[in-house]
């Protein structure tokens, strides 16, 4: 930390803010009062640090200078309110119990914050914003980059996220035990869901949007640091060992590598070890479940030198058993590639074709692609053209387009 | 809080039930009614008759004009509720799982909105 207490101030605001927030929404009941009671004691400290010094406890008194000025507020507005002269007088009476108490509870209210955001009563995309906003300090502005959205669209999802908590009183607390493996599940969705988006871009230029990918492993330890249930491990893995393979998934040039075809040496070594470590310890509580037994699969390609020494069989056990916890056409898409791997490709044609009928998949790129290839190595070309075509037309980014046509070029003209 | 539990449903798919079914719906929304009272949380809930009972009005300028029927067609018909007390919307989720009338259709949980007298 630097001499210059702003700076201080500064390097305080980037670790505690959201910290502050968690709390002060507790204390305060509210997400809008709490939001600018940080502001309120952040502007306080930029005034009075550099003459009084930094304070020995920053957090707690960042804590009870936003919580002071909410109350003064409030009071100010309550002359033309009732409604708000009661909320007043209670969070008087709340004040004058043990605001010191506050420092252990802090943890816990940072897992509240994640819980009320992540709640399933709320729609998927407002649950989305509003982590990346009150629970990562995003600004409204980022999110609506990241997803290339409008940012009054993230805005609005924001407020009515907030309102809906304010009115039909989503409660601000970490869940009962019989309820949280289920809620537990919609904030470990939410997390892979921000993952993915900066992981596999679903449109736009960007392959990758790192920011996002980033911010949800980070998101992933905090929880694991307050939660530690098998199924974080597991979606901490998954993410860890995905991300190890970003340097190799596309070329200097922005170009789209196949996993058979990447470098292995850039895959980052540091990262599938901290994966694999977290795996064991998942699948040693016997009460692990689809994240890390998608953590696994990633950990076989991992621990594999090349393409070629795969241990395909294990991989398509564990495809088997992932289908049967989550059963999903994508995920017995993904189960025909690993088949076609361990018995040749026309065993993955038979399953691709299957699952392409049942028509789940009609509208998937990678249904096509995958189909595309299987023909390819079976030298049926004219039905390779027609997959990657059809593949090509339903491609959302761009390096998958050009990487669609490569393939297509490749096979020569048209007879 | 108070929250108003909505109950919809396919009256089409009700009238198709089998009698000890349509039974054991019964059963269980009145055994759900005493648990609600011994609980504290009830406040008041009912059946309703079929949408061919319903009347709609208007009034504008002063004249009502009615309407045979509910205000909306639509697939899935309200046929009951449950008005409850609930400590904030998690406790409300845990009583409307519990009622039998999802099991066919679906369950609309609503927070109640005090209207406050406007100050003169």
């Amino acid at each position: 930390m630097s001499n210059n207490p702003l700076d201080t101030v500064e390097a305080i605001y980037r670790a505690e803010s959201r910290r502050v927030l968690a709390t002060l929404i507790r204390l305060l009941g509210s997400f809008d009062l709490a939001e600018e009671a940080v502001h309120d004691a952040f502007t306080a400290a930029v005034e009075q640090w550099p003459s009084a010094g930094v304070p020995a406890n920053p957090r707690a008194w960042l804590v009870s200078a936003g919580r002071f000025k909410a109350i003064d507020k409030i009071r100010r507005r309550a002359k033309s309110d009732v409604l708000l002269a009661e909320l007043a007088r209670e969070l008087d009476a709340d004040a004058e119990i043990a605001p010191e108490a506050d420092a252990e509870h802090v943890e816990d209210d940072r897992l509240r914050l994640i819980f009320t955001c992540c709640h399933p009563a709320l729609p998927p995309d407002a649950q989305v914003a509003l982590t990346l906003r009150e629970v990562c300090g995003l600004a409204t502005e980022e999110i609506a980059r990241a997803f290339l959205t409008a940012p009054t669209t993230i805005a609005q999802r924001i407020v009515r996220a907030k309102s809906k908590i304010r009115d039909a009183r989503i409660p601000y607390q970490v869940p009962s035990k019989e309820d949280l493996p289920e809620r537990l599940e919609s904030v470990l969705r939410v997390l892979y869901l921000v993952f993915n988006e900066g992981y596999y871009a679903s449109s736009g230029a960007a392959l990758t949007r790192h920011d996002l990918s980033g911010e949800a492993i980070r998101l992933g330890r905090l929880i694991m640091a307050l939660l530690p249930e098998p199924e974080v491990m597991g979606l901490l893995a998954l993410m860890l060992l995905q991300e190890s393979r970003r340097g190799a998934r596309t070329s200097a040039d922005g170009e789209l590598i196949l996993l058979d075809d990447q470098d292995r040496s850039r895959w980052n070594r540091e990262q599938i070890v901290e994966g694999v470590a977290l795996i064991e310890r998942a699948l040693a509580s016997r009460r692990f479940g689809p994240y890390t037994l998608q953590a696994a699969i990633a950990a076989v390609h991992a621990e594999a030198g090349d393409a070629a020494g795969t241990d395909w069989a294990e991989i398509v056990g564990l495809y088997d058993l992932l289908v049967r916890v989550v059963p999903s056409p994508v995920i017995e898409l993904n189960r025909a590639v690993a088949v076609a791997m361990r018995d040749g490709p026309q065993a993955g044609l038979a399953l691709v074709d299957a699952l392409l009928e049942q028509g789940d998949l009609a509208e998937y790129h990678l249904a096509h692609s995958v189909r595309a290839d299987l023909c390819r190595r079976l030298e049926r070309t004219a039905d390779a053209r027609t997959s990657y075509r059809r593949a090509l037309e339903l491609a959302g980014t761009d390096p998958e387009r050009r990487f669609l046509e490569r393939r297509l070029a490749e096979m020569g003209p048209q007879k | 809080m108070k929250y108003l539990c909505l109950v919809y449903h396919e009256e089409d798919k009700l009238d198709a039930l089998p009698r000890s079914e349509y039974d054991t719906l019964v059963a269980d929304s009145l055994g759900l009614v005493e648990e609600l009272r011994a609980s504290g949380h009830y406040i008041a809930a009912n059946a309703l008759q079929p949408v061919e009972t319903a009347t709609t009005l208007r009034v504008r300028n002063g004249k009502v004009a009615m309407t045979d029927g509910p205000f909306a067609e639509t697939k899935e018909q309200l046929g009951g509720f449950y008005f409850v007390e609930a400590r904030d919307l998690n406790e409300a989720i845990g009583i409307a799982a519990k009622i039998p009338g999802g099991r066919i259709g679906s369950v609309e949980v609503r927070p109640i909105k005090e209207l406050i007298p406007p100050s003169t």
